[in-house]
């Protein structure tokens, strides 16, 4: 499976658009525009694991799938869009870091994915594996990084989820990844998001902000200026 | 031929004696010194062309018979240099000569010796005679830029100058003495020899600061600006044209010529990184400088740095066996060296004109020159197109061939190298951008618009040999915009000496090509049809559309009319330099140059505007110079102690050096 | 032969071209109109307009100079130059062993800087605010251009705009990330350099954020008219090039083949008409952006353009 045939540019567009999703991700400044970016990226994340349940045959990867378009791509983004609703929160997202800055900063991890990756898999494995790991590594670093530089906790929730997507997009381009795992990952995520909304409700009850640098005053730093 | 160069130098150094005989006998030497200079860059620029053209002389002694062998030699990389200091040099005499005729005797002796020092230096053969040269017209030029030393910043850029001519010398001399291993110091020996391993790693790095320093690459830069602008305006020229291309010559004879091209691919990255570097960061600080002059040595900086990107990609593709690419990035950097050379001549020229004639050299002091000084402005307009790279001038030609290059850079297969040279041809991509915004901003200051102070209104064209050392460069520009595969195969003979390989089949009148059918750039075609098409419009449009043009007062939404005392109208009304660079100020000026801006609001009930201050500090002010005049000042209390000695301790410490340094030579001789 | 056909289909080209470039601006104001619910003026009205202005005497501040009368003309050629060299219907045409990426890139910075230097002529404040705007955005535009350039350059083997047509039409080289990152990027860049919302607004004048309109501010007559048809000129261009590379369906090879351009001329209408739908519906759809998200939005698509040269790095290596 190499390039020029079908099974492997849809397969590369969709891991292309999933890290692209990640940009977006990083460009937008108000929060509504965030969870939809989410949204799209759970979407194609989803389109990701069909595509590749089709191409390996592999029944499990539909269900990851479905999992994902169903948790990813209505359930979390409506229950976030709920939350941000029931609060009135500000909508504007507050980066630490500025948006060019972290933008390059993105660039700079995916590079430091590839040069990763390539020559560690060399070899060993397929080429859309290969790439597709590459990719997936990026979108976890860029999830990080998303969690790192906004100061908002419904961005660093969202992410965290996008980290996740990142793992889930890799698990599915390895070929025999069992379905435990990836079941165990999805749940996990849920999990996650629970805890997530948990912790953005209590933030909110105590401190009347969702901006995280509050919480330093909690370990006794002193508040942003 | 080389006998005619060798008695041209000496000619350069009797006449730069010449001034300090006539010292207070009011002789008029500054028309013979000038004139000679002329004469001398004229011999210079034809000796460089005859040998391009009928091939190298044999190597020649200096002086037959001295205690050192200083040789001389023409190959092809210095007869293309050796052209690029002959049309520099005649331009700056040409203008020095309308212009410079009553100035001191220091200036008048320093000059020639300053030609013959950059010419001493590309004719070298041998280490010792490079260095020589290298280190005259460093001192001479020293000589030049304190000049002026009544003003305080002068006085500063001399002494920064200084220390860095000193510091470049420092890094030369041992990087000589590591290629010289055998002992035998011609350039010769040193190709056959060339140095490995850790050695090899020192030569580059001292040759990269040594050099590098002069031709103002990045973190090495800072003296460029304040030293520049210092001079008079036919040093600059002279300076900024041919300095940095003696510089950049240096860096590419013992980096890609005389260490062979036995060398890895990693060679040319730190050439490839710092040009990067220096072609964003002079082109940034190009478009916020506030002196004409200082925008123009910025500029400098970034052309430097892209002639480096060459250079480096040039050492890259040779050790990756891509011998046809190689190529093209060399005859890129030649390219781009002997254009810069002529439109940055030109345009430091022109706003020399427009300093004797406006009397300033700040952007907010001029103004509407375009009327006052029509040859002026067509000739930097020129200039400054070239400078912005825009087809069909000559700058957009070495442009175009060194992103030609850039685009070709992944066939080199590391992955890393892949990587760097993509973001190096944004970064390229990025200057040559950021530069067309300084031209604009440049002309648009100076010549367009309004006369922002009388003076400017009042301002005239200089005398002809004046107009005549603008028009030389600029029609040259123009000329070799349109010619550059003419151009590329008179610079076979360089490109054979720095990668050993030839362009001739590619470059032919009409067209360059790269690769096979990659790309071809058809300058003359581009031109024809930029003419035929604009005449096509002019000829339908006169032919519908009334003919003339009314006049009336600016629109401007509401323009108000000037003041009584000022009648050329307010300053204030119209852009100024700092308003034209605001948006590059906030877009990309933070991250690099840590820009600051900030509003002084007058004390509520004091009628009194409020000021907005902007301003930014170049990175190597606060990274490099900063601590190492913090360590200055370390060392500077650690050695006065020494005055405390003893005077028994005193003694200790010149003896017991000799005693290392003898315990040294035995130790080497036992190896 | 060949080189007449050649010659046939440039003239061809060209008329077509400027044909095109008012109706494109035409339709697409029609189309924002219609989206808006206003019935819109017809699509034939920048040439009714032109044509007007080219009949009025210009009227030049006191003290403008030569550039103002000189740049309108320097600006039109250069986009004209730029359009001739862009395929529309047909491959080969005569000017097309001229058409380098790069050089177009150049020739557009020539007309951008005949712009920014007539709108600093008179000195006036709205002139040199457009013109630092103009030449600011170019300096984070063209190196995105560049670098979706390299994607193409490194995929077809040349920077020859003709040859990556070729190349992409046969469609050998299937679907790529890097190609869909270089077309984000090249929008984003065909936005800015074209003056469309969100980067700046065709339709208004006199706004604080204005950019293109405000260095033609002092511009009348038949000066006017030029700088018009150069920024139709320019939008055609720019959608000539978007469908000539990535939608390079229907376009004739070189040769002279009568029914191959007629299909190539249905063809290009159609995806022109497309790429206008898309236009209008865009700048409807979206608020412009203040004048210092810009370089954002740019530096943005410089990235993606790094992003995809990286990727394609990454595709050649593994295949």
């Amino acid at each position: 499976m190499t390039f020029g045939t079908p099974a492997y540019d849809i397969a590369h567009l969709l891991g292309g658009g999933v890290l692209l999703l990640s940009f977006v991700l990083l460009y937008q400044r108000r929060i509504d525009a965030v969870i939809n970016a989410f949204a799209v990226q759970g979407a194609l994340l989803a389109a990701a694991a069909a595509w590749q349940g089709y191409i390996q045959g592999a029944a499990g990867l539909y269900v990851t799938a479905v999992i994902a378009v169903v948790a990813k791509a209505v359930l979390i983004p409506l229950a976030l869009r709920h939350v941000l609703g029931r609060f009135g929160l500000q909508r504007a997202v507050e980066p630490a870091l500025g948006v060019g800055p972290s933008l390059l900063a993105a660039v700079a991890l995916v590079g430091l994915s590839v040069l990763v990756v390539l020559p560690i898999t060399a070899g060993q494995a397929q080429a859309l594996t290969r790439e597709d790991l590459a990719l997936a590594l990026s979108v976890v670093l860029l999830g990080m990084l998303m969690m790192i530089t906004r100061r908002n906790a419904i961005s660093q929730v969202i992410g965290l989820m996008s980290l996740e997507n990142g793992l889930i997009l890799g698990a599915v381009a390895v070929t025999g990844m069992p379905l435990v795992v990836e079941l165990s990952t999805a749940a996990l995520v849920l999990m996650v998001a629970v805890v997530g909304g948990v912790v953005v409700f209590q933030i909110r009850g105590r401190l009347e902000t969702l901006d995280t640098s509050f919480l330093h005053r909690a370990r006794g730093e002193e508040p942003p200026a | 031929m080389l006998t005619a160069l060798s008695l041209t130098l000496a000619g350069l150094v009797m006449l730069a004696v010449l001034p300090l005989l006539a010292l207070g006998r009011g002789w008029p030497v500054g028309a013979v010194v000038h004139g000679g200079s002329l004469l001398a860059a004229a011999i210079f620029a034809g000796c460089g062309l005859a040998a391009l053209l009928g091939g190298a002389p044999a190597p020649q002694a200096l002086m037959p018979g001295s205690w050192a062998p200083m040789l001389l030699a023409l190959d092809g990389l210095s007869a293309w240099f050796l052209l690029l200091l002959g049309l520099a040099g005649a331009c700056s005499a040409l203008f020095a000569l309308s212009h410079y005729g009553r100035a001191p005797a220091r200036v008048l002796s320093a000059y020639p010796l300053f030609l013959a020092g950059m010419a001493l230096t590309l004719l070298a053969a041998d280490g010792f005679t490079l260095l020589l040269g290298f280190e005259g017209m460093s001192l001479a030029s020293w000589a030049l830029v304190a000049a002026d030393h009544e003003q305080a910043e002068n006085r500063r850029a001399a002494r920064l100058y200084l220390i860095f001519a000193v510091a470049s010398g420092i890094c030369l001399v041992p990087a000589i003495g590591l290629l010289a291993a055998g002992g035998e110091i011609t350039f010769a020996a040193m190709r056959e020899a060339p140095p490995e391993g850790w050695r090899a790693a020192a030569v580059l790095a001292l040759v990269v600061a040594g050099a590098g320093a002069k031709a103002g690459l990045v973190p090495l830069h800072a003296w460029l600006p304040l030293a520049h602008p210092a001079a008079p305006s036919h040093v600059s020229a002279l300076m900024s044209g041919a300095m940095t291309k003696v510089a950049i010559y240096v860096l590419a004879r013992l980096l890609l010529d005389v260490t062979g091209p036995a060398q890895p691919i990693w060679w040319g990255v730190p050439l490839l990184v710092l040009g990067a570097a220096s072609a964003v960061l002079g082109a940034l600080r190009a478009n916020l400088e506030e002196d004409s002059k200082t925008l123009l040595a910025c500029s400098t900086i970034e052309n430097v740095g892209l002639i480096a990107i060459g250079l480096g990609l040039a050492c890259a593709f040779r050790a990756a066996d891509l011998g046809a690419l190689a190529a093209l990035a060399a005859g890129a950097a030649a390219l781009h060296a002997l254009n810069h050379a002529l439109f940055k001549s030109l345009l430091f020229l022109g706003l020399g004109e427009v300093l004797h004639g406006a009397a300033s050299r700040r952007l907010d002091r001029l103004g509407g020159l375009i009327h006052a000084m029509p040859w002026t402005a067509a000739a930097v307009l020129v200039g400054a197109g070239a400078a912005a790279s825009l087809p069909p001038l000559s700058g957009f030609a070495g442009e175009w061939l060194l992103l030609q290059a850039l685009l070709a850079a992944w066939r080199v297969g590391d992955l890393a190298f892949q990587v760097l040279a993509v973001g190096v041809a944004a970064m390229a991509a990025l200057a040559a951008a950021l530069a067309a915004a300084a031209m604009v901003r440049l002309f648009g200051m100076a010549f367009l618009g309004r006369p922002r102070t009388p003076r400017a209104a009042g301002a005239a064209d200089g005398p002809w040999p004046a107009r005549l050392a603008l028009l030389l460069p600029a029609g040259l520009t123009v000329v070799f915009g349109l010619l550059p595969g003419p151009m590329l195969s008179l610079a076979e003979g360089a490109l054979q000496a720095l990668v050993r390989q030839d362009v001739t089949e590619r470059a032919t009148i009409a067209a360059i090509r790269v690769g096979d059918g990659a790309g071809a750039y058809m300058p003359i075609g581009i031109a024809l049809l930029l003419a035929v098409l604009g005449a096509a419009i002019v000829f339908l449009v006169k032919r519908r559309a009334p003919s003339g043009v009314a006049r009336s007062p600016a629109w401007d939404c509401g323009f108000i009319a000037p003041p009584q005392h000022l009648p050329f109208g307010d300053p204030i009304t119209q852009p100024s330099a700092a308003g034209l660079g605001q948006p590059l100020r906030r877009m990309l000026g933070n991250p690099v140059l840590a820009v600051h801006e900030g509003v002084t609001m007058p004390p509520p009930g004091d009628p009194s505007p409020a000021r907005i201050e902007a301003g930014f500090a170049d990175p190597s002010d606060r990274l490099l110079l900063a601590p190492l005049a913090r360590l200055r000042d370390a060392v500077v209390v650690r050695t006065e102690r020494l005055r405390d000695l003893t005077l028994a301790q005193c003694l200790m410490l010149p003896f017991g050096t000799l005693v290392a340094l003898l315990a040294l030579i035995a130790w080497l001789e036992a190896r | 032969m060949g080189f007449l056909w050649g010659l046939l289909t440039q003239v061809v080209h060209l008329a077509l071209m400027l044909v095109a470039a008012p109706l494109v601006v035409g339709v697409i104001r029609w189309l924002k109109a219609r989206m808006m619910g206003r019935i819109g003026a017809s699509p034939l009205q920048p040439l009714r307009d032109l044509r007007k202005l080219l009949l009025k005497r210009p009227v030049l501040a006191e003290n403008a100079s030569w550039i103002s009368r000189a740049a309108p003309y320097a600006g039109a050629g250069a986009a004209l130059a730029a359009v001739a060299l862009v395929p529309s219907f047909a491959r080969g045409m005569a000017f097309a062993p001229l058409a380098d990426l790069v050089l177009i890139a150049g020739l557009l910075a020539l007309g951008r800087v005949a712009m920014a230097l007539a709108g600093l002529d008179v000195g006036t404040a709205f002139g040199g605010l457009g013109a630092a705007r103009e030449m600011s955005f170019a300096a984070l535009a063209e190196p995105a251009l560049l670098l979706a350039v390299m994607s193409f350059a490194i995929l077809a083997g040349t920077t020859g705009l003709d040859a990556i047509a070729g190349t992409f039409q046969e469609g050998a080289l299937g679907l790529r990330v890097s190609l869909g990152l270089a077309l984000v990027a090249l929008l984003a860049v065909a936005v800015a350099e074209n003056a469309r919302i969100p980067v700046d607004n065709p339709a208004t004048h006199l706004e604080l954020t204005m950019v293109h309109e405000a260095m033609i501010l002092e511009a009348s007559g038949r000066h006017l008219a030029l700088w018009e048809a150069a920024a139709a000129l320019r939008l055609t261009l720019w959608l000539a090039l978007l469908a000539a590379i990535f939608f390079p369906f229907g376009t004739a090879p070189s040769g002279f083949a009568p029914l191959g351009w007629l299909v190539g001329l249905v063809a290009w209408v159609a995806k022109i008409g497309v790429l206008c739908l898309a236009l209008a519906a865009f700048e409807s759809a979206i608020a412009k952006m203040r004048v210092f998200r810009v370089p954002e939005f740019l530096g943005a698509a410089l990235l993606l353009g790094l992003l995809g040269a990286l990727l394609l790095f990454v595709s050649t290596r593994l295949a």
